[in-house]
C-alpha cells in the first residue's frame, strides 16, 4: 500500500428510552414480557386505531438535545416511512425527517491528541419495531409486538470521526449523557443502544469524501472497532485494486470477523415519507423548554471538577467514580451517610471494581445498598473489625447486600481487642516458635512479622493488628 | 307497527321515555323493515338480529331503572361498516377485511351505546369509503330507495338507503370528501359532517385522517343535533379530537333566521349543475330569504382546485394507512403464496378492489421521491389557500348555501365507468373537507324523475349550530317525504327472506369466533384464518402531549398535556 488513506465515519445511534410506557400508546415498555402481552389495538396496528404521543418522550428527546448542544425544533413533527415488513404492525413507521426535535449539536472527546468536538446532525424521535422469531421447526415466521412502539431516539452525528478509538469515545460520551440524564441505559448488549457506522476512505488530502457503506449489527463496542478495522481494510483494498466502493447497508458478524452486504443503494426503498396526519405538530414552548433545561442533572464533566473540589479525590479517582452515574450514585449516598469520600472511593474503586472484573460484570450490575458500605466503614473506622476481615465482609455485601453488623455478630467475627487474651495468644506462639525468637535476637527483623503473622492466624484473623504488634514485641523484648 | 317506523329518532325516543313504545317493539320493527326491504335495497353488510334484540332488553330494563334518560335512549341505530365494533364484523365492505372482528368500540359508537342505542348492524358503504355511489363494495350494491335503478351515492350509501328505507331510524356515516352529504341528498335524509376534530376517529377504520370525520344521518335536523349532541367528545385517545364546551346543538334548534347573513357561491351555480336542481337550490333559499335571513351571491374562489387537491391529499393518507392491510395480521390472506413479498402481493391484489388499488397507486406516486413537492405539498398549500377563502367568506357570511351534488343520483354503472365524472361529481362538498368546515344536507325537493334533491348549508369552524338554525328553519317550510319502499312494511314483515349478501350474525357478541360469516366474497372456500391480534384498551400512563385545539388555539401542544399517571393495567 502505497496511498495513504484517512477514514471517515458518522454514526447513527439510536437509544431506547426510559419511558414506563410506549411513544404512542399505554403498553408497558418493561422488557421480556411473554410474546404479544405488551400490546393494543394501536401498537398492534389495528385498524381505527390512533397513536397519542408520549410527553415523556419529548422531555428525554430535549433533555439529550440540550445536553449535546442541540438547537431545538420548537415546532416539530412526526412523519410516516412507509415500507413493508411484518415487525412493523402498520407498514410505516412514526419517526421524523422533516423537522426533526434537535438539530445541530456536538459533544467534545479526548483524543490521544487532545479534545475534538463532533458533531451531531440531528435528534430524532420515532418507534421501534416488533420481533420477529423464525420456527425452524414449523417453518413459519412469529411476530411479537411487545417492543413495537417503545419510544427511540436516533442521533445523526455529523461525518467527523477518523478512527475505531473516536467512535468508541463518541459512544462512552454519548452513554454517559444519556445515563446521566436517566433517559435509557444504553445497553449495547440487550439492544437499549444501538450504533450503525457510516463508513468511506479518502486518501489523505483529499477535500472530497469517498463512497460510504452503512455496517449494521453491532452489539459491542469491541464489535463497533472490529467492524471499522474490517471494513477499512475492505475499502482500502477496493480502491488498491483499482475497484469501487459500492454504497451499500452491509452486515457485521462477529462471529466470522467479517461482513455481507445486505441491500445496496440500487434496491433502496422509496419510503415515502409525509407528515403523520394522525398527530399534531408537536410546539414547545420556551416555559416547557426551559422547564426541561431547570430539570437537568449535573452531568458527568461537572461532577468530575466537583469531585476533585468537594471531596478533594484526585481525578483518576473521580473519573473511574464518574465513569458510571450508578457508580456516582452510590458514591454519594455513601458519602452522605458516613462522610470519608477518600476512604469510600478506595472500597468502591479497588474492591467493587476488583469483584466486578472476576464476575465480568459492569458497574450498572452493582446492587448492594450504600447504608451497607456506610455501616462496613463505620465499623473498620471503630475499630469493630479490622480491614482483612472488612474485606470478606464487604464480598457479602458486594454478593448479597449483606447487614454488615449482622453478619459480623453471625459469624464472631469482631475484632478481639482484649489485653489478656491477645497476651496468652502471642506466649503460645512465641512458646512454640524457639528458632523465630533466636533470629530475632539475632537481628532478624522479620522474624517479628512471622510471630505477629502466626499470632493473628491462631486468633482466625479477628485480633487488632495493632495491639498484636505492640505485645509481640513487649514480649520479644522480655525473652 | 308501521307508524313506529314512521317517527324520526327523537319522536321515538320520547314514545320509549313515555313507555308507549317499548325497545324490543322499536328494534323488532326495524328488523322487519330490514328483512322487507333488504332484498330491494341491500343496505346492510351485516345485521345482528339477536344481538339487537338482546341489546333492546337490557337497554329496557335500564330505561325502567331510571338509568338512561336521554333522548336516543332505545333507539334502533345502524352503523356505518368502516367503524370497529367490538365483537361484530367490521369490513369496510372490503374482501381484504371480510372477516375481521374488531377487538374494539369505536369511540363515537361507545358513545351512542353510552346513550342507550341499539345497534341493529353494519351498513354497506364504497369499499374503505372511496367512491361516490355504493357501488365498490365487495359486498353488492346498495340500491336508491326511491328508484332501485339508481344508487344511493356514497361513501355512506348504506347508512343513508337505511335511513330514508327506514330499516333504521338513524345511522352513523363518515365523510372525507362528502361521503355524509352527497349521499345524503341522494336519498333525501339529512346528515351533518362535523367540524373536523369534533368526533373522535378512535375506531374509526381511515381512508383520508386528515379529512376524515363521522356524523349523523337521520330523518330531520333535529334528529341530527341530537344524535351529534351524543356522539361529539373530546377523546384523548385522538390527538386530533378537541375539546369543545359548544355541542349543545339542540340548543340551535329554533326556526328563526331573521338577520342571518346567507351567501351562495356564485360558482356553485355554473356551469355543470343541474338544472332542476339549480332551481330546488334558489327556491330553498328564497324560503330562507323570506323568514328574515339575509341572502346573496358571492364569489368563493379556488372551486375548481379542490378536487385535485383533495384527491392528491385523500390518496396520500390513504396508501399509507392502506398498508397495514397486508395478510399478516388480520383479514385475508392469500391462500397461495411464494415468500413473505408474493403473500403480501397476492393478498392487497386480491383483496382490494380496483378502486382501493387507484388511489393506493395515485397516493403512491404522489409521495414518492421527486414527486412529493410537485403534488403532496402543493396539494397542502392548495389546501391551506382553500381554508383561507372561506375564512374571508365567513367574514360576511354565517351560512353558506349551494347544492350538495351537481345532479340527483345517478343510475347504477353510470359512474364507474367515467371515475373522472365521479370525481367531478365531489366538487361541492370536497372543499368543507379541506377547510374543516361544518357542512348539511337537508332535502329540498325531488326532481321531475321522483329522486330527492339536497340543499348544502355550510358553516365556519365550530358554527354548526349555524347550519343547524338554517337547516331546522327551512325544513320547517316542508314536510319528511319517505320513499315507496317504506309503504310496503307490513307487507314485507313476515317475509323471512335472506339475501345471499346478507350476514346474520349468531349470538351474542362474545361468540365473536361463532359468526356465520358469508365465504369470502367472489370466492367459494372457507375463510382462512379468523385472527385478530391483541386485545386491550388504550390507557395514559404517562400524558401525552397536544391536540389539535391547542394548535388552533394557543399554538401549545406541550403545556396543555398533564400529568394522568394512570396506568394502563
Amino acid at each position: 500500500m502505497t496511498k495513504q488513506y484517512e477514514t471517515v465515519i458518522g454514526l447513527e445511534v439510536h437509544v431506547e428510552l426510559a419511558t414506563k410506557t410506549k411513544i404512542f400508546c399505554g403498553c408497558s415498555t418493561a422488557f421480556g414480557g411473554a410474546p404479544n402481552t405488551h400490546t393494543c389495538p394501536v401498537c398492534t396496528g389495528m385498524p381505527g386505531s390512533l397513536p397519542v404521543l408520549n410527553k415523556q418522550v419529548v422531555e428525554y428527546a430535549l433533555a439529550v438535545g440540550l445536553a449535546t448542544n442541540c438547537g431545538i425544533n420548537q415546532y416539530c413533527k412526526f412523519d410516516r416511512k412507509n415500507y413493508f415488513y411484518p415487525d412493523n404492525p402498520q407498514n410505516y413507521q412514526i419517526s421524523q425527517l422533516y423537522l426533526p426535535i434537535c438539530h445541530d449539536g456536538w459533544v467534545e472527546i479526548e483524543t490521544a491528541a487532545g479534545t475534538k468536538k463532533i458533531g451531531i446532525h440531528e435528534i430524532h424521535m420515532e418507534e421501534d419495531a416488533g420481533k420477529l422469531i423464525h420456527d425452524e421447526w414449523e417453518d413459519c415466521s412469529l411476530v411479537d409486538y411487545n417492543r413495537s412502539g417503545v419510544p427511540l431516539i436516533e442521533i445523526v452525528s455529523e461525518p467527523d470521526m477518523r478512527s475505531a478509538d473516536e467512535v468508541i469515545a463518541y459512544l462512552e460520551k454519548l452513554r454517559l449523557i444519556i445515563q446521566y440524564l436517566g433517559a435509557s441505559d444504553c445497553k449495547l448488549q440487550e439492544g437499549s443502544m444501538r450504533a450503525d457506522v457510516n463508513l468511506s476512505v479518502r486518501e489523505v488530502g483529499a477535500s472530497q469524501f469517498g463512497t460510504r457503506t452503512e455496517m449494521k449489527n453491532l452489539n459491542s463496542f469491541k464489535a463497533i472497532a472490529r467492524a471499522i478495522e474490517g471494513e477499512r481494510k475492505r475499502q482500502i483494498e477496493l480502491l488498491e485494486e483499482g475497484k469501487k466502493v459500492i454504497q451499500e447497508t452491509r452486515r457485521w458478524d462477529d462471529n466470522k470477523e467479517s461482513s455481507h452486504a445486505m441491500r445496496s443503494k440500487e434496491d433502496a426503498q422509496d419510503y415515502r415519507y409525509f407528515p403523520d396526519p394522525d398527530l399534531t405538530p408537536v410546539v414547545i414552548s420556551n416555559e416547557w423548554l426551559q422547564a426541561v433545561r431547570d430539570r437537568q442533572p449535573e452531568l458527568r464533566t461537572e461532577k468530575l471538577a466537583r469531585y476533585q473540589a468537594e471531596f478533594q479525590l484526585p481525578r483518576y479517582d473521580a473519573e473511574i467514580l464518574t465513569g458510571s452515574k450508578h457508580l456516582a450514585d452510590i458514591f454519594e449516598a455513601t458519602v452522605a451517610l458516613c462522610g470519608r469520600p477518600k476512604e469510600v472511593s478506595n472500597w468502591l474503586m479497588v474492591e467493587a471494581m476488583r469483584l466486578l472484573k472476576e464476575k465480568e460484570q459492569d458497574p450498572e450490575d452493582l446492587s448492594f445498598s450504600p447504608e451497607n458500605l456506610a455501616k462496613l466503614i463505620g465499623m473498620v473506622e471503630k475499630n469493630t473489625i479490622n480491614r482483612t476481615v472488612a474485606k470478606t465482609v464487604f464480598e457479602e455485601i458486594f454478593a448479597n447486600d449483606a447487614d454488615p453488623e449482622k453478619y459480623v455478630a453471625e459469624k464472631g467475627l469482631a475484632m478481639v481487642s482484649d489485653e489478656g487474651a491477645l497476651r496468652r495468644a502471642v506466649e503460645e506462639v512465641i512458646a512454640a516458635n524457639p528458632q523465630s525468637v533466636e533470629d530475632y535476637k539475632n537481628g532478624k527483623q522479620k522474624a517479628m512479622g512471622f510471630l505477629v503473622g502466626q499470632t493473628m492466624r491462631a486468633m482466625k484473623g479477628k485480633a487488632d493488628p495493632a495491639k498484636v504488634n505492640q505485645i509481640v514485641r513487649e514480649l520479644l523484648a522480655e525473652a | 307497527m308501521s307508524d313506529i317506523l314512521e317517527m324520526t329518532a327523537v319522536q321515538l325516543g320520547g314514545k320509549i321515555k313515555s313507555r308507549e313504545v317499548g325497545v324490543a317493539e322499536a328494534a323488532r320493527a326495524a328488523l322487519g323493515q330490514i328483512r322487507a326491504a333488504e332484498p330491494v335495497v341491500h343496505a346492510y353488510v351485516t345485521v345482528d338480529e339477536a344481538g339487537a334484540l338482546k341489546r333492546a332488553e337490557e337497554v329496557q330494563k335500564r330505561i325502567d331503572a331510571g338509568e338512561l334518560t336521554g333522548p336516543l335512549a332505545g333507539v334502533p341505530v345502524a352503523i356505518k361498516d368502516n367503524m370497529c365494533t367490538e365483537g361484530m364484523l367490521t369490513t369496510c365492505s372490503s374482501k381484504i377485511l371480510y372477516n375481521f372482528v374488531p377487538t374494539y368500540t369505536a369511540e363515537a359508537v361507545r358513545n351512542l351505546e353510552k346513550a342507550g342505542a341499539v345497534i341493529l348492524g353494519k351498513t354497506n358503504m364504497d369499499e374503505f369509503a372511496m367512491g361516490s355511489t355504493t357501488e365498490t363494495s365487495a359486498f353488492g350494491v346498495t340500491k336508491n330507495p326511491w328508484n332501485p335503478d339508481h344508487v344511493p351515492g356514497g361513501s355512506s350509501g348504506g347508512s343513508c338507503a337505511a335511513v330514508a328505507a327506514n330499516e333504521c331510524f338513524y345511522a352513523l356515516g363518515s365523510d372525507t370528501g362528502g361521503s355524509i352529504r352527497q349521499p345524503s341528498s341522494f336519498c333525501g335524509v339529512t346528515g351533518i359532517k362535523p367540524t373536523y376534530g369534533t368526533v373522535s376517529r378512535y375506531g374509526l377504520i381511515a381512508y383520508g385522517s386528515s379529512l376524515d370525520q363521522i356524523g349523523p344521518i337521520a330523518k330531520d335536523v333535529t334528529d341530527c343535533a341530537a344524535i351529534l349532541e351524543v356522539i361529539a367528545s373530546y377523546d384523548r385517545k385522538d390527538s386530533t379530537s378537541i375539546p369543545r364546551d359548544d355541542c349543545n346543538f339542540t340548543s340551535a334548534l329554533q326556526d328563526d333566521v331573521k338577520g342571518m347573513r346567507i351567501g351562495i357561491p356564485r360558482d356553485y351555480l355554473g356551469e355543470g349543475l343541474d338544472g332542476e336542481v339549480k332551481a330546488a337550490i334558489l327556491a330553498a333559499a328564497r324560503i330562507l330569504e323570506e323568514k328574515g335571513a339575509v341572502v346573496e351571491e358571492f364569489d368563493l374562489s379556488l372551486v375548481e382546485y379542490a378536487i385535485p387537491a383533495y384527491y392528491v391529499i385523500a390518496s396520500a393518507e390513504a396508501s399509507s394507512n392502506l398498508s397495514r392491510f397486508d395478510g399478516v395480521k388480520y383479514g385475508l390472506r392469500a391462500k397461495e403464496y411464494e415468500g413473505l413479498h408474493n403473500m403480501y402481493k397476492r393478498s392487497r391484489s386480491e383483496g382490494f378492489g380496483p378502486e382501493v388499488k387507484r388511489r393506493i397507486m395515485l397516493g403512491s406516486f404522489v409521495l414518492s421521491s421527486g414527486y412529493y413537492d410537485a403534488y403532496y405539498l402543493k396539494a397542502l398549500r392548495t389546501k391551506a389557500l382553500i381554508k383561507k377563502a372561506f375564512d374571508k367568506a365567513f367574514e360576511k357570511y354565517d351560512v353558506i348555501l349551494g347544492p350538495a351534488s351537481p345532479s340527483t343520483a345517478p343510475k347504477l354503472g353510470e359512474s364507474l365507468s367515467d371515475p373522472l365524472k365521479m370525481y367531478l361529481g365531489d366538487i361541492y362538498t370536497i372543499s368543507v373537507n379541506l377547510a374543516g368546515l361544518p357542512g348539511m344536507t337537508v332535502p329540498c325537493g325531488k326532481d321531475s324523475r321522483g329522486l330527492p334533491i339536497g340543499l348544502q348549508l355550510i358553516g365556519d369552524c365550530f358554527k354548526e349550530k349555524n347550519i343547524i338554525r338554517a337547516g331546522y328553519a327551512f325544513e320547517r317550510s316542508r314536510t319528511y317525504e319517505s320513499p315507496e319502499i317504506t309503504r310496503n312494511a307490513q307487507t314485507g314483515e313476515n317475509n323471512m327472506y335472506t339475501k345471499e349478501n346478507l350476514t346474520y350474525v349468531a349470538g351474542d357478541s362474545k361468540q365473536a369466533a361463532g359468526y356465520k360469516t358469508d365465504s369470502i366474497p367472489g370466492d367459494s372456500t372457507d375463510r382462512i384464518t379468523d385472527d385478530a391480534v391483541g386485545s386491550r384498551t388504550v390507557g395514559n400512563a404517562e400524558s401525552r402531549t397536544g391536540s389539535t385545539a391547542d394548535i388552533m388555539s394557543e399554538g401549545n401542544a406541550g403545556s396543555a398535556a398533564e400529568s394522568t399517571g394512570k396506568e394502563a393495567r
